[in-house]
């Protein structure tokens, strides 16, 4: 690690004003994730912020719609009573994220601006456009089996890593962000950038703003969501696929889906084609299987990932199903 | 004050804010206290002994137990968050040192795997780790135990199933799982 200035801070002014302050300063919660690439020499920032003491810690329900701090950690949101009760899919994405270890450390805000995974963004000795722009990708025709077959472009096919921000985007989530002049809403499912010729601009945030959490609205049929993810190891694994499906089924119809996929795009994929082609269908596998085709529509593989397309398709079959009960 | 070179810079909060921030600036009554990247004195609380010592910021909790506190039992394996060797509790809490910063940590309480024995004699777990035999090489065998006291105190010590996903967070390249898991649950039910 190149050697840097911390910064501690105790409110949320203070933590905006220490990161305009401060030249290339990176906000730490968990550590976890810029830790990790600051040691592979990924991430260079000259100073931390440490924003630990901020009281950005609670997990509440506010007249139906869930609020999650940005410095809630992942294991205390998943084991959130209410959250459990209303908002399985989040629960389960996050049981099945990292280690105990890690879901006590991560945040909620560092875990949806979490960096990829891709081996060549890791290693600063191959080239990568996300990393050093212009250096060309190396996946593209290198080791691509993880990567991603949604949302990619000649620039980047990088899967987004994410399996909480999946469950988020198909509950349609909504990102409160502070800067220095008050604060905006983001929807997450316009908060991520799809590479194109950037793949360095990743999110909807700017230099020096900061997540101070995040809303689930409510959703009645949330109760019945679920998430269901594929992966090499039955546990401690990034997904290969995975799905996030909410079910309104009535009498056998379903009334209406919310859908996001996580392991096979560059953001966390909402499928909205899907969902409307799931809304008055017939609660059927038939019905699941075409929406499952319809999600992967435009999917392009690259050799080893190929397998992600019928994986994918496989895995929002079974959590439809599932969610279907 | 034990952090004395530490800079207190109040009064940040509004010089150069423009009107439209006050919004924000309202806010900022907080403080910035920097430090670094020079290395600064520092103390941990660690098995409930206080370890004064001067570091860098850039010093992981890991090497902070190990190379200044002198507490070898901790083990790095892969330093990353991977392997799981470097468990420690925090407040009760395991995590990975090697993935925090020892200077996020000055006024928790941290454990480690020298502060689980009463004296001479070993903690519940640590006698069954050795009834059990659930080792080899031992490199793993800390961070094992650490965590599994974590996880224990959590309440997810319930089958074998269970243990195997809670634990997943530490690996153990001699592939001894049979018998910590074993260890684990003879625990459990004893205790």
């Amino acid at each position: 690690m190149n050697p840097f200035t911390f910064a501690r801070t105790d409110s949320v002014g203070a933590a905006l004003n220490a990161a305009r302050r401060l030249p290339r300063a990176r906000f730490v919660a968990g550590g976890t994730n810029i830790l990790d690439l600051m040691k592979d020499d990924v991430e260079r920032p000259e100073a931390l912020i440490d924003i630990n003491a901020l009281p950005l810690r609670a997990v509440e329900m506010r007249d139906g719609d869930l609020f999650i701090g940005a410095l809630a950690r992942l294991s205390d949101v998943a084991a959130n009573a209410a959250v459990r009760r209303n908002f399985p899919a989040i629960a389960i994405a996050l049981d099945e994220s990292a280690s105990p270890q890690l879901r006590n450390m991560a945040s909620i805000g560092g875990n949806v601006l979490q960096r990829t995974r891709c081996p060549y963004f890791r290693d600063v000795a191959t080239p990568c456009n996300k990393r050093d722009p212009g250096s060309g990708c190396g996946a593209l025709h290198g080791v691509n089996r993880m990567q991603a077959v949604l949302g990619t472009s000649d620039a980047c096919i990088a899967a987004h890593a994410s399996d909480l921000a999946v469950a988020l985007v198909a509950l349609d989530a909504v990102v409160h962000v502070a800067r220095r002049d008050g604060t905006r809403d983001v929807p997450l499912r316009r908060f991520y950038r799809l590479p194109g010729t950037a793949p360095q601009d990743e999110h909807e945030m700017e230099p020096g703003e900061l997540i101070l959490g995040i809303t689930v609205p409510a959703l009645a049929f949330a109760a019945r969501s679920t998430y269901v993810k594929a992966r090499d190891r039955a546990q401690y694994e990034f997904a290969l696929a995975s799905a996030a499906v909410a079910l309104d089924v009535h009498d056998g119809t379903v009334r209406a889906a919310r859908i996001a996929l996580g392991g096979v795009g560059t953001i966390p994929w909402h499928a909205p084609q899907a969902e409307a082609m799931l809304a008055d269908a017939p609660a059927t596998r038939a019905s699941y299987e075409r929406a499952a085709d319809v999600a992967l529509d435009g999917a392009r593989g690259y050799g080893q990932n190929d397998f992600k397309i019928p994986l994918a398709k496989r895995v929002l079959i079974r959590a439809l199903e599932t969610a279907a009960g | 004050m034990k952090r004395r070179s530490f800079i207190v810079s109040t009064g940040v909060t509004t010089v150069g804010v423009p009107l439209a921030a006050r919004a924000a600036a309202a806010e900022a009554s907080g403080s910035v206290k920097t430090a670094g990247p020079k290395a600064t004195a520092v103390t941990l609380k660690i098995n409930g002994r206080e370890h004064a010592m001067t570091i860098e910021p850039r010093v992981t909790l890991l090497d902070a137990i190990r190379d200044y506190a002198g507490l070898t039992g901790t083990k790095k394996g892969c330093d990353q968050g991977t392997c799981g060797a470097c468990t420690v509790m925090v407040n009760g809490r395991r995590v990975d040192s090697c993935l925090t910063l020892a200077m996020m940590h000055e006024h928790d309480e941290i454990t480690t795997i020298e502060g689980l024995a009463s004296g001479a004699a070993l903690s519940p777990l640590q006698a069954a780790f050795i009834e059990h035999d659930g080792f080899q090489c031992g490199f793993c065998t800390p961070g094992q135990i650490v965590s599994a006291t974590a996880m224990m105190s959590e309440g997810h010590a319930l089958d074998e199933q269970t243990v195997r996903t809670q634990m997943s967070g530490n690996i153990c390249r001699c592939g001894c799982y049979p018998h910590i898991v074993d260890a684990i649950l003879s625990t459990a039910k004893s205790s």
